[in-house]
């Protein structure tokens, strides 16, 4: 805040004092520049007196009637230290710098950005020509990509192509109201995010899916958990069976055990499964190797371990290569029914539904009480059609049906 | 091939039409024996008499009510308005009468009229002797508006608004008169009107301009080929109805076009360039469509600052250029 002062202006040529003879204003008023502040008298006029400044009125050193030489202080006013710049700037000599220069300076900072401002020419060309335009140097205003930029990169026939489908991921904005929590990416997160979206919108994803009277599978887990448990030292649950069951089916059906790329198929050779692990924020698909060559209570044993370790957040990255083909216990949160998204660059996933009580119909016209479960297949249809797969599907049925306290053993 | 000023590039082609075609006559204020005020018409008036060329009293209206009515009946009458800034009482006729008859009779009737006027500043002529006034007539389907740069556009346009059986309205800029002289044959040439013409290659940007702005923007465009900017210079010539597809070929051969003009700059014969470009032309664009005009005040200033201020010259066009370039 600063004080300005007020004084008795000159109102004619060969005046030298002027009287106050009204004020128009009171201490604590609140005045705006050219306002009259008083009424002044002198022996040629009678004229009101403009405020010099936008403020409050501090001090009136003049009572109504007093006579003051020309040039005397007549009132103070209390100013703004913002606005008495603004007064200053407005001084003839400074005037053209201040105005020429102060929004020119501003309309600098916002062309800093012109880099990524591209004119239609630009954005045509480079989509004619699939030119990244994030790799171009711009020679233009503030470092714009011009026209003749791009020109000169074809005609040198040096495009900075485009890279993968996937871009690094960008903010998006959008709108947050009072309450809401930003929650920063983390790693993992973005990593789960990039291979989603990558899986998503490159691979062409079809569904299907089965049911599967696993009442036999059912009767002999529960016929051995507490026994396994007491001996082993860790439960057996239901997802190593189908585990086995799908390694199984898959020697059997090698195309459901490739990957797509590019120019060619590549089936694997070995049979390694990812399953799918999740904590609270994260999901992590570490892999079962060779799992076709391990009995139930191998990949039992591997499973629990793995999940501990994803758990614990001791697993290492190499404990989550390799996989062939991912097997997903939805299941185990009550799912029946899901439409996974293919684990990158796998060809296939099957979803393991919740096992359910059902009324079904035999083949001999009995119904009875069952144990059904549905399995969910996502498949990559540039690799697979619905003719393989669904013979595999059937296989895999067959294998977990065929499971009994009879015929099947888990060591 | 001879030199010739502008002016004496009018004179040449006045002559050789009212020889070549003596239905051809001139109409004027002081067009006759004192030889025009500019002494475009000198020594017409000797050589073919008073009956056609013919000092008219000082009422524009009548000049084109004349013109209009002898173009009706079969003459070829070239009217000179003798400031462009006058040629107000005479538009209703132009307008209403010269514009429209052709299509008002169905082609019963045509009107092969020329109305030459000196127009544009630059020359202390202030308020009543500087104006650009074809942004007036430019929506007046009927007429045509001819605004050559060159001695040689000169002769070979007059001739061909003289032999167009239409009204066509020619406007030569009074400053390029006596400043601009160029090779003009001697021998019967027409250009063809509506065609606008390339004066310069160049493939950094484009600048389109018309009458002695055109001049200005050869002497810029000379300036930044030192700095290596090669400026693509088209000249309209014809300002309406306008040379469109020369317009979008220069336009989308650099997509930053400049345009130049002396007259003020909301509603000129640039503001449809500019809509002729931005219509056709999105995808080929690398800058916003800048135009150089002057300011939107009534009329030129008297006073030599004000008047250098408001008329168009080689340094504005340059510091345009630039700035378009650098863009």
């Amino acid at each position: 805040m600063l004080i300005e002062e007020m004084k008795m202006p000159q109102l004619g040529e060969s005046v030298t004092e002027g009287t106050i003879s009204k004020w128009l204003v009171s201490i604590g008023d609140k005045v705006n520049k050219y306002d009259p502040i008083a009424e002044v008298m002198t022996d040629k006029v009678n004229a009101e007196v403009p405020s010099s400044y936008t403020g409050v009125i501090k001090e009136l050193l003049a009572e109504e009637g007093d006579t003051l030489q020309v040039g005397e202080v007549i009132c103070r006013i209390e100013v703004e230290a913002v606005a008495v710049e603004q007064e200053k700037n407005i001084q003839p000599k400074d005037s053209l710098y201040a105005n020429d220069h102060q929004p020119a300076e501003k309309e600098e900072t916002e062309k800093k950005t012109m880099k990524n401002r591209y004119s239609p020419a630009v954005l045509r060309l480079a989509q004619e020509h699939d030119i990244d335009l994030e790799k171009v140097n711009g020679t233009g205003a503030f470092g714009r990509i011009t026209r003749k930029d791009v020109l000169k990169l074809i005609e040198a026939g040096n495009i900075p192509k485009k890279g993968s489908l996937i871009q690094e991921t960008k903010s998006y904005k959008s709108p947050k109201t009072a309450g809401d929590t930003e929650i920063p990416v983390s790693g993992v997160r973005k990593a789960i995010a990039q291979n989603m979206a990558r899986s998503k919108t490159e691979i062409p994803h079809a569904w299907m899916m089965i049911e599967v009277d696993v009442t036999g599978l059912v009767e002999l887990r529960n016929s051995i958990k507490e026994e396994f448990k007491a001996k082993e030292g860790f439960p057996l649950t239901f997802f190593p069976f189908f585990v086995k069951s799908v390694a199984e089916a898959l020697k059997e059906y090698p195309q459901m055990n490739s990957t797509w790329a590019g120019d060619k198929i590549i089936q694997k050779k070995d049979i390694n499964i990812s399953i799918a692990v999740a904590t609270d924020d994260a999901l992590y698909v570490p892999v079962i190797k060779h799992a076709d060559e391990k009995s139930i209570k191998g990949i039992a044993r591997e499973i629990n371990e793995l999940a501990l370790k994803v758990r614990t957040g001791t697993i290492e990255a190499k404990e989550m290569e390799g996989g062939t083909f991912t097997v997903n216990n939805t299941g185990s949160f009550g799912s029946i029914q899901s439409m996974g998204i293919i684990n990158y660059p796998q060809a296939a996933l099957l979803q393991v539904e919740t096992i359910v009580k059902r009324l079904v119909v035999m083949k001999n016209g009995m119904i009875a009480v069952r144990d059904m479960v549905n399995l969910c297949l996502s498949l990559d249809h540039r690799v697979l059609d619905g003719v393989v797969c669904g013979r595999f599907l059937q296989r895999v049925k067959q294998i977990l049906e065929g499971i009994s306290k009879e015929t099947t053993s888990v060591y | 091939m001879p030199i010739m000023s502008y002016i004496e590039a009018v004179t040449a082609a006045l002559r050789e039409e009212m020889e070549r075609d003596e239905k051809v006559f001139l109409l004027g204020e002081d067009v006759g024996k004192k030889g025009g005020v500019f002494k475009a018409t000198q020594g017409l008036y000797e050589q073919f008499g008073e009956e056609r060329v013919i000092d008219a009293p000082l009422a524009e209206s009548a000049i084109a009510g004349v013109g209009i009515g002898a173009a009706m009946y079969g003459m070829r009458p070239v009217c000179e308005i003798q400031f462009a800034d006058f040629i107000m009482p005479a538009v209703n006729q132009i307008i209403s009468e010269a514009a429209k008859i052709r299509y008002r009779s169905n082609n019963d009737w045509n009107c092969p009229i020329t109305i030459r006027a000196p127009f544009g500043g630059g020359v202390h002529g202030a308020l009543y002797h500087s104006q650009s006034v074809e942004a007036v007539f430019a929506n007046q389907p009927g007429l045509k508006i001819v605004i050559p740069s060159t001695p040689y556009d000169v002769k070979g346009l007059l001739k061909a608004a003289i032999r167009d059986d239409d009204p066509v309205l020619f406007f030569e800029h009074k400053r390029a008169y006596r400043l601009i002289k160029g090779e003009v044959p001697a021998d019967d040439y027409v250009l063809p009107i509506g065609k606008a013409d390339v004066k310069l290659e160049g493939d950094d940007i484009t600048v389109i301009t018309y009458g002695l702005c055109v001049h200005f923007a050869l002497q810029a465009a000379e300036r930044l080929e030192k700095d290596g900017i090669s400026v693509h210079l088209l000249d309209l010539r014809t300002v309406y109805p306008l040379d469109q597809e020369a317009i979008i070929e220069a336009a989308s051969k650099t997509g930053k076009v400049l345009l130049v003009t002396e007259d003020n700059k909301e509603g000129s014969v640039m503001s449809e360039v500019s809509a002729i470009i931005a219509e056709h032309c999105l995808f080929d664009l690398d800058a916003p469509i800048k135009r150089l005009a002057g300011p939107d005040v009534p009329a030129m200033p008297f006073a030599p600052t004000m008047e250098k201020f408001f008329m168009m010259n080689a340094e504005k066009i340059e510091k345009a250029m630039r700035e378009l370039a650098e863009f």
